[in-house]
């Protein structure tokens, strides 16, 4: 967090084409914004529909870009982001297993980084870039990894899957050719208790070869 | 009216007789010749999409406006008496709505003869009270203030010790459930071991298993006036509905149940739970809606397990390998209230022989209480049956494979007028499974190891389990007036598949395709009733209700068509979205276009399941060959191939079934190598409550898993030709396991899981031979 912060610059999330168009809508004001780097906060911001949670004293106002949108938003300073992402801003795509670090199924990207986000307070993502399973889907069009999620049947239950998917999508983003060792390891921080694996390993290396 | 007949149903291998209707419409079996276009083949789960992009909403992820969040104080000590309960300070943390506990609220019964909070605890989790408070944070504070005076009692974690004379009782009966062990016989095993050559006796143990689902255990509860409304993740929606209506004494009909997706069950979500129960009373008590999710660690501590068990097994054989005589006295860890134990059935059913007989104990502890776990019985009663026929087969010089086969059943020796299978093909998957292991060349495996630091082996298992479902099971199909149509049913799909196959089935039985169907499960208020999803039995039981209402639907729908076509009814028939004259096929009217004549004139065709066929058992086998390599320095064993070979009649969705056959694997990977619960039996406060420290199978633990379906149709089980799967798989792959690990070091581990410290240890102690 530290190093981020040192830099003003760094304080802007990185958007894409495609978060910028789901946030702010097109515009030509708005392509403006975007070649100078310096995004508005005020005319995206979503303001939070729902109330904020009764009887919590010492709310911290935070700045979080969640799948291209940003949202203003008081926590408390021991929330989670995986909380936060779940019972304040209604994402329960994430998924919420041990609450400790040791089953992924909270896996979200956060700067292009993936993280668990029961693991990482709220107010340590001020004024990040978070990527969630909400956020995978382009458009209404799912991704070639989740399409092949689909087909090669991996998933059972599926509580497991949307922490797969984001850390397989990690994966694919970063490393275009992976080889099944990579696919492995990539998830070997999600435990899948109907023990899918084996088809996830299939689903990302079908995936990796749709894609190139 | 339809005819009432008796048939007999078997769940979780108890077998009852009940009253059932036989079905009016006739859906003749669909036999290995039929032609079917969705119906067994591999289609990718309807509901996939709404799974990938985290739109599918769990129990765990209903938000509701103005909803509070349960949490519950559970016990310290594995056996006390709860002397108080001091909540003010609780009460007066901004946030807290309510807390309620035994001295506040009225007792409902619970176990027979305790309660929904017990002012006994007796076990390190049992219930003690419960909180709601705006956030998850604030309920977890208020646990905290809440002050609580115990009385500490002498407790017992261990089994054998509870049996014990000196044992502190945690029932005034003793800790032996029923008082007494449940004994079954037939012929007379002295006589047996009297013929035998010889006569071996060997002594299994295995582990307590944890179900650990990734949806941990819960319920949202909510109140309009005196109705309520639950989302529960559950696999038995009309159970909780009635024993939720029972708990709080209204009626069934006031009481709505949803289950919509789950994040697991295994047979630990077949009840009514106390935190539903609880969530209900916090919603009451606060006019709010509640959800109550269990933690990570309660869910580890207090949903159920698979038990513990103690097997000590006598095996009488002849030198030609005829067995002569079975043996089993078993010990079972029931927990502290009635769970139900016991390993015996596969002893039971599993080899031809004339004098069996099994004892078996369920014994009291201050633990967490058994439940049904993925083959509850067999999955450890497997362990030990098969890992002694690998040692008897040693002993006597004959190749484990040829001897079960010596010894193959082909009638359920275990009932009372032995029946036929309906359907057993084993030895082809003994065939089939030994062929792709290259088992008859396995010394090749175990010579290819570097032998002096890692040694390969190769040992197999076979398996049996119910799984034929039954009646009771009802369905709806609707028919659109755009042609679409829905079907509901009141059972749940776990993650099984049950929605996929459920479309399938109903597409293929109208004639339309998959994309026209929608399917909905889990609603006691919109569906008709479906029993629990467990046994395996869901599809076997729920499918053909569906056959039978889509068949009800499109007679209804064919009326319509038959005054466009001018024709009788009877002369249609449906496929692939056209109603045609079955003599003239050119003669048609697609399916969409009839429904837009019957117009707002509402289809529904209603089903459900007949009786199962007489002078049948109905059951599923497979047979498992594993390959290990052990590591001698270390001790660690890793599995490097595993063929499962299963037949369950007609594969529905080969592609759905392999995932179940995967999974099985690898769940049971972990029972065999790494999963076991660990209470400290000093403080009898279990240790490792979380996924870390409880070790499931992880992406990179898992070896190549080999699944072989036989396709063969079983003709006597149900008018759809298969049975069930989910189960099947956990059954025999700890044995192959086990058996490979002995074949590999030339010493067997008789006790699971097979850890690095077991494998030292044995090493160390014994000198190897491979007459394991
Ligand atoms: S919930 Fe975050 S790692 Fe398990
Ligand atoms: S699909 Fe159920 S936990 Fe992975």
């Amino acid at each position: 967090m530290s190093e981020i912060k040192s830099s003003q610059e760094a304080l802007i999330p990185p958007v894409s084409r495609r978060e910028f168009i789901a946030t702010v809508g097109v515009g030509v004001a708005s392509a403006t914004v975007l070649t100078t780097g310096v995004m508005e906060a005020e005319p995206a911001a979503e303001t939070l529909a729902h109330e904020p949670t009764e009887g919590s004293a010492h709310h911290v106002p935070i700045s979080l870009w969640v799948n291209g949108t940003q949202y203003e938003i008081g926590v408390e300073p021991r929330w989670t982001l995986a909380t936060v992402l779940r019972r304040e801003l209604g994402m329960t795509g994430t998924k919420i297993v041990c609450d400790r670090g040791e089953c992924g199924a909270c896996t979200v990207i956060r700067n292009d980084q993936l993280i668990y986000s029961c693991m990482t307070l709220a107010v340590d993502c001020d004024r990040s870039r978070i990527e969630t399973i909400e956020g995978v889907a382009l458009k209404e069009k799912l991704h070639p990894l989740q399409q092949a999620f689909i087909d090669n049947d991996a998933l059972q239950c599926g509580y497991c899957t949307p922490g797969m998917v984001m850390a397989l999508k990690h994966l694919l983003d970063h490393q275009p050719r992976p080889a099944l060792d990579d696919v492995k390891e990539a998830c070997a921080g999600n435990l899948c208790r109907c023990g899918t694996y084996p088809n996830v390993f299939k689903a990302a290396l079908e995936a990796a070869q749709k894609m190139r | 009216m339809p005819k009432k007949v008796k048939t007999t149903v078997e769940f979780e291998g108890r077998v009852s007789e009940i009253l059932v209707d036989i079905p009016d419409i006739e859906t003749p079996l669909w036999g290995n010749d039929a032609e079917l276009d969705i119906v067994g083949h591999p289609i990718p789960r309807v509901d996939g999409d709404k799974r990938v992009t985290g739109a599918a909403k769990y129990t765990s992820d209903i938000l509701l406006p103005h909803m509070l969040y349960g949490r519950i104080l559970r016990s310290a000590h594995p056996h006390a008496v709860v002397k108080s309960v001091n909540s003010s300070e609780a009460e007066k943390l901004p946030g807290v709505k309510a807390v309620i506990s035994a001295f506040n609220t009225d007792p409902i019964r619970w176990h027979g003869s305790s309660s929904l909070f017990d002012k006994t605890a007796r076990l390190v989790g049992d219930e003690v009270a419960a909180v709601a408070a705006v956030d998850e944070e604030t309920a977890a504070d208020a646990l905290e203030l809440i002050k609580v005076d115990y009385e500490t009692l002498p407790f017992v974690t261990d089994m054998e010790e509870a049996m014990k004379d000196t044992a502190p009782k945690l029932w005034p009966n003793g800790n032996v459930v029923g008082g007494k062990p449940s004994i079954y016989e037939r012929g007379s095993v002295s006589k047996g071991f009297a013929e035998a050559d010889l006569v071996i006796e060997e002594t299994f143990r295995t582990q307590t298993e944890l179900h650990t689902c990734l949806e941990t255990h819960g319920s949202v509860a909510f109140w309009e006036g005196d109705k309520l409304t639950v989302w529960d993740s559950t696999q038995a929606v009309f159970n909780v509905r009635d024993a939720l209506a029972a708990a709080l004494n209204i009626p069934s009909n006031h009481v709505r149940v949803i289950k919509q997706y789950m994040g697991g069950g295994f047979g630990s979500k077949l009840e009514l739970g106390k935190y539903t129960v609880i969530a209900a009373l916090l919603a009451r008590r606060t006019n709010r809606p509640v959800r109550l999710m269990l933690t990570r660690e309660e869910d580890q501590m207090n949903t159920g397990n698979r038990p513990a068990t103690l097997q000590h097994v006598k095996v009488g054989v002849k030198k030609d390998g005829t067995l002569t005589a079975i043996e089993l006295k078993s010990v079972n860890a029931n927990g502290a209230y009635l769970g139900g134990a016991g390993c015996g059935a596969p002893y039971r059913e599993m080899y031809l022989c004339a004098n069996v007989r099994t004892e078996e104990y369920a014994v009291y502890v201050n633990t967490g209480r058994s439940r049904p776990a993925r083959a509850p019985g067999h999955v450890q009663g497997t362990f030990g049956l098969e890992s002694m026929m690998d040692v008897v087969s040693r002993k006597i010089g004959m190749d484990p494979l040829e001897f079960r086969k010596k010894n193959y059943a082909t009638v359920n020796q275990a009932q009372t007028n032995p029946k036929p299978y309906s359907a057993k093909l084993l030895d082809q998957l003994y065939e089939a499974g030994a062929k792709k292991i290259d088992w008859w060349n396995r010394d090749k495996s175990r010579n290819s190891g570097d032998f002096h630091s890692r040694k390969r082996g190769v040992g197999m298992a076979s398996q049996i389990w119910g799984g034929g479902g039954g009646p009771p099971a009802y369905a709806l199909v609707k028919i659109n007036r755009d042609g679409s149509v829905n079907v509901l049913s009141g059972t749940q799909d776990l993650g099984t598949g049950t929605k996929t196959i459920i479309s399938q089935i109903a597409a293929e039985e109208l004639g339309i395709a998959l994309a026209d169907v929608a399917v909905d499960l889990g609603d006691t208020e919109t569906c008709p009733f479906s029993g629990s999803s467990g046994g395996s039995t869901t599809a076997a039981s729920v499918g053909p209700a569906v056959r039978t209402a889509a068949a009800d639907a499109r007679l209804q729908l064919f009326e319509y068509a038959a005054l466009e076509l001018k024709v009788k009814p009877e002369e249609l028939s449906s496929r692939r979205g056209k109603i045609f004259v079955k003599s003239d096929p050119q003669k048609s009217l697609p399916f969409k276009e009839a429904a837009r004549k019957a117009g707002n004139n509402m289809i529904i065709g209603k089903g459900f399941r007949g009786p199962n066929p007489d002078g049948y058992s109905l059951n599923t086998f497979g047979a498992h060959f594993a390959e290990v390599e052990v590591d001698m320095e270390t001790g660690r064993v890793t599995v490097l191939r595993h063929v499962a070979a299963h037949h369950s009649g007609r594969p529905f969705n080969p592609l759905t079934m392999t995932s179940q056959i995967e999974g099985g694997v690898i769940q049971s990977m972990g029972y065999a190598l790494s999963e076991q619960r660990v209470i400290d039996p000093a403080s009898g406060i279990p240790l490792n409550m979380n996924m870390e420290n409880y070790k499931p199978m992880t992406a990179l633990d898992v070896p190549t898993i080999e699944p072989i379906l036989l396709t063969q149709v079983d003709e006597h089980c149900n008018t759809l030709g298969g049975k069930g799967i989910g189960e099947p798989p956990r059954i025999p792959a700890a044995a192959a396991i086990a058996n490979a690990v002995a074949d590999a070091i030339g010493i067997r581990i008789r006790e699971l899981p097979i850890t690095p410290d077991k494998v030292l240890a044995a090493l160390k102690s014994s000198v190897p031979s491979h007459k394991v």
